[in-house]
């Protein structure tokens, strides 16, 4: 698993939006409405809008349960960027979600059987059919950085 | 922090037409409220619906908490011989029963007057 940079550890750096969102369900719905409005924004059409909705609020959901063990009042940031990226620079929207709890295996919580609906995996199994880059970090400190790449045309 | 106790009334009432137990939900199911499913799930199965229908018209987004309620509420029919429909799905909350492949395990109808057919 890659290493974050400890100097971007404390926040995100040169988002064009940004949200810092204490780690409670009930903020799930700004994050929602923040992301749908900011993706079409970015250029995607509504029904990849709607996943990638879904696929940042599966990461939140995570975060809480597992990162956090549980609705805090520790934070969780978002960041979201329009980039040009990959082998032809096509546009993307790009989602960065940052935690600051405990590390988590991706391999742990990785899609398993759907039949169990298995918190976390089920989670992780929509991010990755979803999005079309994935990659989780760990900072030095703590904490996990889930980057998150969807093309838009 | 926010009060972890409010609720956006996911739960919009239940109905009875025959055989049938209908739920009506609405809003957006997340980990917020998924628990608040749960638990009216269990309180409709004290009643042994012979078919337990989920109308889903009013609601407007659905992640893997609010899927693993639904899941949980199939198991419970299929151990107790009754049937369970969803009816009224939105675009938007079909797509995460595609994209978990599970789409093929519910009954899934248009509309409640379907599901009751």
């Amino acid at each position: 698993m890659a290493k974050i940079d400890a100097k971007k550890s404390e926040s995100l750096t040169n988002t064009q939006i940004e949200l810092r969102i204490h780690a409670n369900p009930d903020y799930l719905c700004v994050v929602r409405t923040a992301v749908r409005q900011t993706v079409c924004i970015f250029g995607l059409q509504e029904d990849k809008a709607e996943s990638i909705t879904l696929a940042v609020v599966e990461a939140l959901t995570n975060v809480i349960r597992h990162s956090y063990g549980g609705p805090c009042e520790k934070p969780i940031i978002v960041g979201l960027n329009k980039i040009c990226c990959g082998d032809k620079n096509r546009p993307a929207v790009e989602i960065v979600i940052r935690d600051f709890g405990k590390q988590v295996d991706a391999e742990a919580i990785k899609s398993r059987d759907l039949d169990e609906l298995r918190p976390g995996g089920v989670g992780v199994h929509i991010i990755h059919s979803v999005m079309d880059d994935v990659e989780f970090s760990h900072a030095d400190d703590c904490g996990t950085q889930l980057r998150m790449v969807k093309y838009i045309t | 922090m926010a009060d972890s106790s409010s609720s956006q009334n996911i739960i919009r009432g239940v109905r009875h037409q025959g055989k049938a137990m209908i739920l009506e939900l609405g809003g957006e199911i997340d980990m917020k409220c998924s628990a608040e499913l749960k638990a009216k799930f269990a309180e409709l199965y004290k009643q042994n619906p012979q078919v337990l229908v989920v109308n889903m018209v009013k609601v407007e987004f659905l992640d893997s908490s609010g899927l693993a309620s639904l899941v949980g509420a199939l198991k419970w029919c299929r151990q107790n011989d009754s049937e369970f429909k969803l009816a009224g799905l939105c675009k938007r909350v079909k797509s995460i029963f595609e994209i978990c492949k599970l789409e093929s395990i519910f009954q899934i109808y248009d509309s409640e007057d379907e599901a009751l057919s």
